[in-house]
């Protein structure tokens, strides 16, 4: 029995929220909720999450920023960053891509798919 | 030896040999191996300079005037070294234009006036015509001499001597018939005449030597060389005297009018610009003439002196001085001498005869005749077939006109001078050329009418001055005029014109008419405008070094090829224009005639072609027959210059319009800047609208897809799940509903209903509205409303509007239970404000400006985030603009905020009562 996944959700919108909370544990994952860029960083030292799904539109320290820490420091070296946003432009893609992020997705999205992009980073087999 | 069919047969060989010469170098020119085309014979040509009057009258005068003859050969001395400058020059614009003679010159150069060719024309023949009657009397005298020989009989009265004028008019007639062959012989009516000029540089060579002979002769045979005779000489005072020059009165003013009046005369004698200027062949050959011309002139002037002072040594009074050429072999039974001697003598006059007389009859043919009959409708000369035969008979008719013109002068006038003084009575007239002439030739500005009213002033008074009084010394009518003066008036004495004195009547002469001639062309010039055709002239010919040979274009309408070709056949020959005309094609990389095109530029070359057959006015006034198209006349000239303003004014427009389009493009780019500036903002907006829509959707879908794909969701979690759906499609509705009325105000479609508003209504009605807004977050309001508000002008759904966002963003931004909000109305001035205070958050000083635009929103990041769409105080000030208000915010953080906005009041009737007065 392996440890618990941890994601850590890094969104400003309380109904989003509210949704990624229910489908991260609905797959057995641990979540947190960070609500803005300087929360978010805060949590990432702490929480040593596995995955980030992170808000590329957050306050105070926008998602791109967020993702380069991340890749910055050693310690979050396993974590996986699944970006979404709600900008439909490809220059979004690229910076995010850029920034170090795994995955990328536009909202909204098919929960199905931001699930199953979850389980793959995770490398957890679907059930 | 000498008996009268011995010099009669000697005559007949030597022009007969003329003629073999001439028809010799005419069929070598026909071969294209020209025998001219050496500087040698062209210098030598020149010399036909050297007449009878050279030949026998330079003898004459030096026996009278001792040097006084010298200044009539320095003239050309001093001529010919202007002649690389001068004649080069007139040589060039010859050809260019095509010139047949001084008065094509002349004509050509003032805008083919053929008014002015005539006029040269005139002047010339009548100017002329002393001149050669002088050759007919020199040539006449020394047969009448010849034929007396063993005797010496010389000096006799002309009327006394029917015989000198039979023996004359038959001379002339003889010579005319002579130049006619020479001259006309061929139907090529081209103004070359190889075979004369051949002609005339063997005579040049036959009368150098015969005069050198004599003179050899004399001064070594007769006497002991030079030393000898002027040391006989200087022992009889009267002929000591005729050593010194200058000793008269006015000698050295006689001395300096002769010589200019000899440097004019070797130029614009036809025969001499018929010579030097239209047989050239090569501009080359000048570098020849230079010196060559000079040392035959200085060769044929060296044994004068002794000649004159031989004879007058030798004879007793009475032999004629202009006969001692002649007369000194003779009176030694030199027989063999004299034949020489004489055939020398006819050399000289028939050369002067031959060249003076072709050069006029071309003259009078195309200025004088030619124009006339041109002009002549009922001659229809255009159309008639061929014109060659016609043109020749003119210049034959003229040719024997004016010799016997010249006849008769001579039986007029011929005994009153000596032939040197004859001479220079045609120098005189010829001398009133000069300043049309290289006026023309280096001054623009010259004009028609200068050059015409130079020539008139300036040959009345040479008529005036020297052919009346020759007239009058002939006995011709009486002397009055020339002893007292015009009309008794002294001042107008011919020969003492206004007092002058004191010159011989030559230098006389020439002073008054140059005055006359180059004041009236210099004033009339320099007052007058030009036409346009004359400048166009007097460019080609006073930059005719600096040209590039292009001729300025003067026609613009068509005419067939055909029919131009059919024209110049009439003139040249069919033959020589169907040549001609082929070859123009060739140069053009055509194949046939037939697809030439009668453009302006084969006007102008058939127009050339004729002229140098007709000369340049005539030619003019032909293609114009054909053209149908008058030269450029002042009419077109406005036209023209019309023109050239409409370009000048176009160019102007053109200049604005350029700073127009330059100012405009300044603005065009600004305006791109700005639109870059919205295009980006709209980008902006468009993308911030995108997330804003995004952000809800991506809720509303999650939910839905929980809900669907987990059906046993327990059902407090599902209720919550749709409560957040249904919020978050509310906020979708919303939002898409503040865009669409965003976009509706800023484009202006908005409809707006203005009225009358009572603002008191408005605000009661808001509070009410929100009311329950306010119960439900614990937040108290209030309203103070003023008695007397007036009324303002707006719409009352929009004022409604913002009353709403304002309470609503009242309520949002105030504690809970802790919030105050007051409303306030008061009017001032021109408007009515209304404040809307709360007791919240506040706002910084640096967000003030920023809440007003679109989808900013400044929440306590520390508590919740506000919900709203973030476009409702944008849309809120469109409104309050919209209505010619204001809509402003006062604010500290913590302190809360005030919410302000004014409306102008509604336009009052003079007068009427407030309304809504509580």
């Amino acid at each position: 029995m392996s440890v618990r996944k941890r994601v850590l959700i890094a969104e400003d919108e309380d109904s989003i929220v509210a949704s990624l909370e229910f489908l991260m544990r609905q797959c057995g994952f641990e979540t947190r909720v960070a609500r803005d860029g300087d929360e978010a960083l805060a949590c990432l030292e702490e929480f040593l999450p596995d995955l980030v799904l992170l808000d590329v539109m957050l306050p105070r320290r926008s998602g791109f920023e967020v993702c380069r820490y991340i890749r910055g420091q050693g310690s979050l070296r396993a974590a996986r960053v699944l970006m979404l946003t709600a900008k439909g432009g490809s220059g979004d893609e690229a910076r995010g891509l850029e920034a170090g992020a795994d995955e990328y997705l536009t909202k909204p999205f098919a929960t199905r798919d931001l699930v199953a992009r979850a389980r793959a980073l995770l490398g957890v087999p679907a059930p | 030896m000498l008996q009268s069919w011995v010099v009669v047969l000697g005559s007949f060989g030597y022009i007969g040999l003329l003629f073999a010469i001439a028809w010799y170098a005419d069929r070598r020119a026909r071969a294209g191996r020209s025998v001219i085309a050496s500087p040698v014979i062209y210098s030598l040509s020149l010399a036909v300079y050297a007449t009878a009057w050279t030949f026998y009258g330079s003898v004459g005068r030096a026996a009278h005037d001792g040097v006084g003859f010298l200044p009539i050969y320095i003239g050309p001395t001093l001529m010919i070294l202007l002649w690389w400058f001068v004649l080069r020059k007139v040589i060039r614009v010859a050809k260019l234009a095509r010139i047949t003679s001084l008065a094509d010159f002349v004509a050509s150069r003032y805008g083919k006036s053929a008014l002015l060719g005539g006029l040269v024309t005139v002047i010339a023949v009548i100017g002329i015509l002393p001149y050669i009657s002088l050759q007919l009397k020199a040539v006449a005298s020394s047969f009448q001499i010849i034929f007396q020989y063993p005797e010496i009989v010389t000096g006799e009265k002309p009327g006394a001597n029917p015989i000198l004028q039979v023996t004359a008019f038959y001379v002339a007639m003889f010579m005319a018939l002579f130049t006619i062959a020479f001259g006309t012989r061929d139907v090529d009516v081209g103004e070359r005449h190889e075979g004369m000029v051949a002609a005339i540089a063997f005579e040049s060579i036959v009368k150098l030597v015969a005069f050198l002979a004599v003179g050899a002769w004399v001064t070594f045979g007769l006497f002991d060389g030079f030393g000898d005779i002027f040391q006989r000489a200087n022992e009889r005072a009267d002929l000591a005297r005729l050593m010194t020059p200058l000793s008269a009165d006015g000698a050295l003013a006689n001395w300096v009018w002769m010589t200019v009046l000899s440097m004019l005369a070797i130029v614009f004698l036809p025969r001499q610009f018929q010579v030097a200027v239209i047989e050239n062949v090569e501009e080359t050959h000048l570098k020849t003439a230079v010196w060559l011309f000079p040392l035959y002139m200085l060769a044929i002037n060296v044994f004068v002196l002794p000649i004159a002072f031989g004879g007058l040594l030798a004879f007793p009074q009475g032999v004629d001085p202009d006969s001692f050429v002649l007369t000194l072999p003779m009176s030694k039974h030199m027989e063999g001498l004299t034949l020489l001697v004489f055939v020398g003598g006819i050399s000289a006059a028939t050369g002067m005869v031959i060249v003076e007389t072709i050069a006029l009859s071309t003259m009078v043919c195309n200025d004088l005749v030619m124009p006339i009959l041109l002009r002549w409708k009922r001659m229809d000369i255009a159309a008639r077939g061929d014109v060659t035969r016609l043109l020749l008979d003119i210049r034959r008719g003229a040719i024997v006109v004016i010799l016997l013109l010249g006849y008769l002068y001579f039986v007029v006038a011929g005994e009153a001078y000596a032939l040197v003084s004859i001479g220079l009575i045609s120098f005189a007239a010829v001398a009133q050329f000069a300043p049309a002439f290289l006026g023309g030739l280096y001054w623009k500005g010259a004009t028609r009418n200068g050059a015409l009213a130079g020539l008139l002033g300036g040959f009345a008074v040479w008529f005036y001055t020297l052919l009346l009084p020759a007239f009058a010394q002939s006995g011709w009518f009486g002397m009055e005029v020339v002893k007292h003066g015009l009309f008794g008036h002294d001042v107008l004495m011919p020969t003492r014109l206004f007092g002058l004195d004191g010159l011989d009547h030559i230098t006389h002469a020439m002073l008054w008419s140059m005055i006359a001639n180059i004041g009236a062309f210099t004033l009339v010039s320099l007052t007058g405008r030009q036409s346009a055709a004359e400048h166009s002239q007097a460019t080609l010919f006073v930059d005719v070094f600096t040209q590039t040979g292009e001729r300025g274009v003067s026609w613009r309408t068509t005419t067939s090829a055909s029919a131009l070709q059919a024209l110049l056949g009439r003139f040249l020959g069919p033959a020589r224009a169907a040549e001609l005309f082929l070859a123009y094609a060739a140069a053009r990389g055509l194949n046939s005639t037939d697809d030439l095109d009668a453009d302006a530029e084969l006007l102008d070359f058939a127009e050339l072609q004729l002229a140098g057959t007709i000369g340049a006015a005539s030619a003019h006034a032909m293609v114009a027959t054909i053209a149908q198209e008058e030269p450029l006349g002042m009419d077109e000239v406005m036209t023209i210059i019309d023109e050239a303003s409409h370009v000048i004014a176009y160019s102007h427009t053109l200049e604005e319009k350029q700073q127009e389009l330059e100012a405009a493009t300044a603005s065009l780019k600004a305006a791109n800047e700005s639109l870059k500036e919205l295009d980006r903002l709209k980008d902006d907006f468009v993308s911030t609208v995108t997330h804003e829509l995004r952000t809800p959707l991506t809720s509303i879908r999650a939910f839905s897809e929980i809900l669907h794909d987990n059906p046993g969701i327990d059902a407090a979690e599902r209720h919550r799940f749709l409560g957040l759906i249904i919020k978050e499609s509310e906020r979708l509705t919303r939002l898409i509903n503040q865009v669409l009325d965003l976009a509706k105000l800023e484009s202006g479609l908005a409809e707006w209903r203005t009225v009358d508003l009572d603002l008191r209504e408005i605000v009661s009605d808001a509070v009410g509205t929100t009311s329950q807004l306010f119960k439900g977050q614990g937040v108290t309001v209030e309203a103070r409303i003023p008695r007397d508000v007036p009324p303002v002008a707006a719409d009352r759904d929009r004022v409604m509007q913002v009353m709403l966002n304002l309470l609503s963003n009242a309520v949002k931004f105030s504690a809970a239970g802790s919030g105050r909000v007051e409303v306030r109305i008061e009017a001032e001035g021109a408007s009515v404000r209304v404040d809307v205070q709360d007791n919240g958050v506040g706002i910084s000083r640096e967000h003030q400006a920023a809440i007003f635009e679109k989808f900013r929103q400044v929440g306590d990041t520390l508590t919740q985030k506000p919900s709203g769409t973030g476009l409702g105080l944008a849309i809120c000030r469109q409104i309050v603009a919209r209505l010619g208000g204001r809509l402003w915010v006062e604010s500290e953080p913590g302190r809360g905020s005030v919410f302000s906005f004014s409306l102008p009041l509604a336009a009052q009737p003079a007068g009427a009562p407030r309304m809504a007065r509580a």
